[in-house]
């Protein structure tokens, strides 16, 4: 099986795969979270069976390192707010209404915040989002919906 | 609805991206981590833009430009490992040497060679030709002999010709038996300039004579 050069890879892809990690975890830790997914698929590479849906392998792998991502600043988060005063957990007051709306979007589970990025960032079709997320396209369809959803009843809130 | 996906489509709006730093870092780290099988990087030579390629092993690829660098790059994926990386740091060495080299004050290459991309006839041709020392010349012949295959002179010329390292592995030194320069990979004015740098033809003249 042909495998092209993993650095095609890089200067096909790395400004949209970027582009999806800071709608999947901010601005601060794309970055980082970019260099980890494409060292874990440099990592893979070799062994690589299929060389038709690369693109999607790529962003099933930026998804899991959102994931895990998402999961640390949870975690971090809430190890800084121990013994803080509760009068000051209020929501920072500058926040937009934009950025109040993409840091629900990152607080998703994450087939559905991806399934929400790939289709409203990317305007991509539900078959190509379930590519990407490792689903059929009928489920692409639901996370999306479902993730629509929460999102609009917290925003009802 | 519209509410909602507006706002969705509009972001992440602030977030630049700088292309070659992201790939500069991941070069760096991938080398650190033994990932980067396959690293390149450019030369500018009185030649043109040459493409230079090094494994762990050694170097295992230049390329003129009149190659397409992904051809080159497909090459050394296929024949070498898919992670082949923009790396040019990774290359120092092997720019150094080249630029002394045409800058006349470096005579013989001192870097490893990784040969995976050549094997059989070819293989034994080529180390033959690595062996030709600077400023002189031998013939297709001679390398056919020490490869093993006497009157395969033809069949080196071949070998020759696809010769993945030029000027290190220098098959420019290398000439019919019949007389004039001989045919190059990287096209013939290449190989009279390669030939006049080193002293091995006079430079005012257009090839050596015919016997």
């Amino acid at each position: 099986m042909r495998l092209p050069p993993f650095q095609s890879l890089v200067d096909a892809h790395a400004s949209e795969l970027h582009r999806f990690l800071v709608a999947s975890v901010g601005p601060t830790d794309a970055e980082d979270c970019l260099q980890e997914t494409l060292l874990s698929a440099l990592r893979a590479y070799p062994r690589l069976r299929d060389a038709t849906h690369l693109r999607a392998w790529l962003y099933t792998i930026a998804q899991h390192k959102a994931t895990d991502a998402v999961r640390r600043s949870v975690r971090h988060r809430s190890e800084d707010l121990d013994g803080v005063n509760p009068g000051h957990l209020a929501e920072p007051p500058h926040e937009s209404a934009d950025e109040a709306l993409w840091t629900r979007v990152r607080a998703l589970p994450p087939k559905q915040r991806a399934a929400v990025i790939h289709r409203f960032v990317f305007d991509l079709a539900y078959k190509e989002i379930g590519m990407r997320t490792g689903t059929s396209e009928e489920a692409a369809r639901q996370n999306v919906a479902t993730g629509l959803r929460r999102l609009r009843m917290e925003v009802d809130r | 609805m519209t509410e909602l996906e507006h706002p969705l489509s509009r972001l992440p709006a602030s977030a630049p991206f700088d292309a070659n730093a992201a790939a500069s870092m991941l070069a760096q780290r991938a080398t650190e981590g033994g990932l980067a099988d396959v690293a390149y990087g450019w030369l500018d030579s009185p030649l043109g833009k040459l493409i230079v390629a090094v494994t762990p092993r050694g170097l295992v690829r230049i390329a003129y430009e009149r190659e397409a660098e992904e051809e080159v790059l497909r090459e050394l994926a296929e024949g070498v490992s898919p992670r082949v990386l923009r790396a040019p740091q990774r290359t120092d060495v092997a720019r150094r040497e080249l630029e002394g080299y045409f800058a006349g004050t470096l005579r013989a290459f001192d870097l490893p060679i990784d040969w995976t991309l050549v094997d059989g006839f070819a293989l034994g041709v080529l180390r033959a030709t690595a062996r030709v020392p600077f400023g002189h010349v031998a013939t297709y012949g001679e390398m056919a002999a020490s490869a093993g295959s006497p009157r395969a002179a033809r069949a080196a010329g071949n070998a020759l010709h696809i010769n993945p390292i030029p000027i290190v592995v220098p098959c420019h030194r290398i000439v019919p038996a019949s007389g004039g320069i001989g045919g190059y990979g990287g096209g013939e004015d290449r190989k009279k300039f390669l030939l006049e740098l080193e002293g091995a033809i006079p430079a005012w003249e257009p090839s050596r004579p015919r016997q």
